[in-house]
């Protein structure tokens, strides 16, 4: 590594190149071995292992080459590279090879390989410093900020109208609920991370709790979605206060790791308390939500409200309850959005932003910091339980299956990759993070490596988040002369 | 420095603080006045900031009392109250020797929070502001004209909208005593304001001190080394050595009082004329 960096003009350091690959290869050989090389398969007398020694072996090859490749880069000769790896790639779709892992690995490399020589030869063109090339996309993210004024109405338009869109099928509304209340709870972990700068790891377990809520209320009081909504809120902010009082001492990664705990502390109470939650086993038959309690979704009709579509007169459709819900979420996500852009505005909102600049500065200027990180906590936790109230509700059945560390994490990496406390990031990040995954299923388990992948590139790429650009919340000139200014400052 | 409206605004009796078995403060009791400008100063680690840590609530002294008197009559014993109360009830503001400021926030922005505890009540506790309330609106519009007034104050008018983070050295210092300001405090603690601005920028921040002063009735409380800033402008300078008071009087008194001198320039040449401490006189 060091040799290579040594040798910045280009000229080629053939032997240090090698042996960097070869290390390289070496590790890739470490790994693919129990990784790829082995694999087990059911027989009928049991399990048995296969070596699949030639996917090792390649592999093996695409690591070493692609190391090489990279150093080459780094020595300046990034053309060559740029054009091999593009043909490796383009070659991996015609090739005929042993297995669609091999061609995958080799499209996916050869292109990695070939973004970055891109890269490279790009900037050796531009001749930006790293610094000038950070402001150009500070300024691009403040014009996507500024065109999200014209770009939100449009996309809520878009939302709004995508169930009588000829394409929408189920899958697809599914797709967009499942989309949504990603969003909504991003928007809702955005007033912890983004605004008041508390680095949450378990907002999982307000979700949990509002969807245990309306699931418990449900089953034991038989109390209705209507009732339980704005119940499961209060209950879920309740359990926020809860966490709140005795963690809201702590700073920095000591409070990250106690949300985390406290994540995984309810997960195992549902678990554990199998009496009252059911356990593992979850709860299954939560009610479905009727129509404003006007009317219910089923086609005859239940719990003596008349069918849906009979009382407007339509055909029965399962899609009805499916658009019910789409809709619902939506609303719900957007009330969460309102939200957040007005308090953003307000003195509650300012202290926020405040405390994750400087919460010394704001004991100073006598603003209770407790109070304000709780209302902070309470509030997304609030968010949190509707959200989780709405997910009961749509599966019909929920385990503590659905809320694990994992879910906690990728609510925050779409917080971040967005970047903290952009509203419109939130969007964009969940599209990557849960629709690309989503649309690319067949690829099995590789939509994962993608996934990790892409967030690797983000935080290489823009470490602030996709759309790090705050905006103030007040102007005092309001045609811009300041923000002009401002910019050629900074 | 009689005139009637100078009644005393801190009280500090036998303020004592210990860190382990480190005294860095050590019975140490003084008063500042109202519509005054008190200078503490004294060599490196006497323990200036320590005894303004005590004032602002960022430590509980160990010993002493410190008794804020409002010119209401109303009396707030600091070493009492948590940190931010005494901002809030007590009305005492303070600046940072390392100047903190909401880096990544707007000039105004900075003012606004300032203003927190009042518009928190006009925004209903974000109730009425949420709901876009008239009496929120109005709040707000004031906030706004003080921030405006404080910024036309410090000359950073034109600068209202940008990251305060941006902001050259010496704006930002004026922007920490705008922000302090626009808390509406009765004493103002400011940390060391002159370090780092130049002769000129000095002058000005005197001239906004003495403005401060005269103007809003504010007592004043400052640690500085800049001895040019602090004679001209104190009307009464404690010096503090090794955690003890050693002086207290008007600047031509502590001038010329040889424990101070000793302090500043060792035993030996207590002879010699006041250099340090009259560099600027």
């Amino acid at each position: 590594m060091t040799a290579i960096s040594q040798t910045r003009p280009p000229r080629l350091d053939w032997p240090a190149i090698l042996r960097d690959a070869g290390l390289a290869a070496l590790v890739a050989f470490l790994l693919t071995v129990p990784l790829v090389g082995f694999r087990t398969v059911d027989r009928p007398t049991g399990l048995g292992i296969e070596l699949h020694i030639n996917e090792v072996v390649a592999a093996i090859a695409l690591v070493f080459l692609g190391r090489v490749g990279l150093s080459m880069i780094r020595s300046g000769v990034a053309l060559p590279v740029l054009v091999l790896s593009l043909v490796v790639a383009v070659a991996g779709f015609f090739i005929n090879l042993p297995t669609e892992t091999l061609r995958v690995v080799m499209i996916g490399g050869g292109l990695v390989i070939a973004i970055r020589a891109l890269i490279t030869v790009m900037t050796h063109r531009s001749k930006l410093t790293q610094a000038e090339r950070d402001r150009r996309m500070d300024r691009i993210g403040a014009k996507v900020q500024h065109a999200s004024r014209y770009l939100a109405p449009v996309g809520i338009l878009f939302a709004a109208a995508f169930p009588m869109l000829p394409i929408a099928d189920r899958h697809l509304i599914d797709i967009g609920i499942l989309l949504l209340t990603y969003v909504m709870l991003g928007w809702g972990l955005n007033i912890v991370v983004g605004l008041a700068g508390l680095l949450d790891l378990g907002y999982v377990a307000f979700y949990a709790v509002g969807a245990y809520s309306y699931a418990l209320l449900a089953q034991y009081f038989g109390m209705s979605f209507w009732l339980c909504l704005p119940l499961a809120g209060v209950l879920a902010a309740l359990s926020g206060v809860l966490l709140g009082f005795p963690v809201l001492r702590l700073r920095g990664d000591y409070f990250a790791i106690v949300t985390l705990g406290f994540g995984e502390i309810i997960r195992i109470i549902l678990v554990n308390w199998y009496q009252f939650t059911g356990g593992p086993n979850g709860i299954t038959n939560i009610p479905r939500p009727s129509f404003f309690g006007i009317a219910d979704f089923s086609r005859t009709g239940a719990n003596g409200l008349p069918p849906f579509h009979s009382l407007f007169g339509l055909e029965f459709s399962s899609l009805h309850r499916i658009i019910f819900l789409y809709y619902l979420i939506l609303i719900l996500a957007l009330v969460v959005n309102v939200f957040t852009l007005r308090i953003r505005k307000l003195p509650l909102g300012r202290a926020w932003e405040a405390l994750r600049e400087d919460d010394i500065a704001c004991t100073s200027l006598g603003i209770d910091r407790t109070k304000i990180k709780l209302a902070a906590f309470a509030i997304a936790a609030m968010f949190g339980g509707f959200a989780g109230s709405f997910f009961a509700t749509r599966q019909g059945f929920i385990s503590p299956e659905s809320f694990t560390f994992i879910e906690s994490a990728i609510i925050l990496a779409i917080v971040v990759l967005g970047g903290m406390g952009s509203q419109m990031g939130v969007v964009v990040a969940t599209l990557l993070v849960i629709g690309l995954p989503e649309a690319f299923r067949e690829l099995a388990d590789f939509r994962m490596l993608t996934f990790g992948m892409g967030m690797v590139l983000i935080m290489l790429w823009r470490p602030r988040g996709l759309l790090a650009h705050r905006d103030p919340t007040i102007v005092l000139y309001k045609n811009g002369a300041g923000a002009a200014a401002g910019e050629k400052g900074a | 420095m009689s005139t009637a409206d100078k009644t005393p605004l801190l009280t500090v009796e036998h303020l004592t603080m210990r860190f382990g078995g480190l005294v860095a403060v050590s019975d140490v009791s003084f008063t500042a006045n109202n519509s005054e400008i008190t200078a503490v100063i004294g060599p490196n680690g006497a323990g200036k900031t320590t005894l303004f840590n005590c004032i602002t609530g960022f430590y509980t002294p160990t010993v002493g009392r410190l008794t804020l008197r409002h010119p209401d009559g109303k009396e707030y014993l600091l070493e009492r109250m948590p940190g931010f109360r005494i901002s809030k009830e007590a009305a005492v503001a303070r600046t940072f020797q390392n100047i903190r400021l909401f880096g990544g926030m707007s000039v105004l922005e900075n003012l606004m929070v300032a203003q927190h505890n009042k518009l928190m009540r006009a925004s209903g506790f974000s109730i009425a502001g949420l709901l876009g309330l008239p009496t929120y609106r109005a709040a707000d519009k004031q906030a706004v004209e003080l921030a405006t007034y404080w910024l036309d104050r410090v000359k950073l008018l034109e600068f209202a909208d940008w990251e305060a983070g941006n902001l050259p050295y010496g704006a930002q210092r004026r922007l920490e005593i705008a922000r302090a300001m626009c808390s509406e405090p009765v004493l103002l603690c400011l940390d060391e304001p002159a370090a780092g601005l130049n002769p000129r920028e000095s002058a000005e921040l005197a001239e906004l001190l003495i403005f401060i002063r005269d103007q809003h009735q504010t007592g004043l409380l400052l640690i500085e080394h800049d001895m040019s800033v602090v004679m001209t402008i104190s009307d009464h300078v404690v010096v503090l050595d090794y955690g003890r008071k050693i002086s207290d009087g008007d600047p031509a008194f502590v001038k010329n009082d040889p424990a101070v001198i000793r302090a500043y320039l060792g035993e030996d040449e207590a002879d010699e004329p006041a250099a340090a401490a009259g560099e600027g006189a």
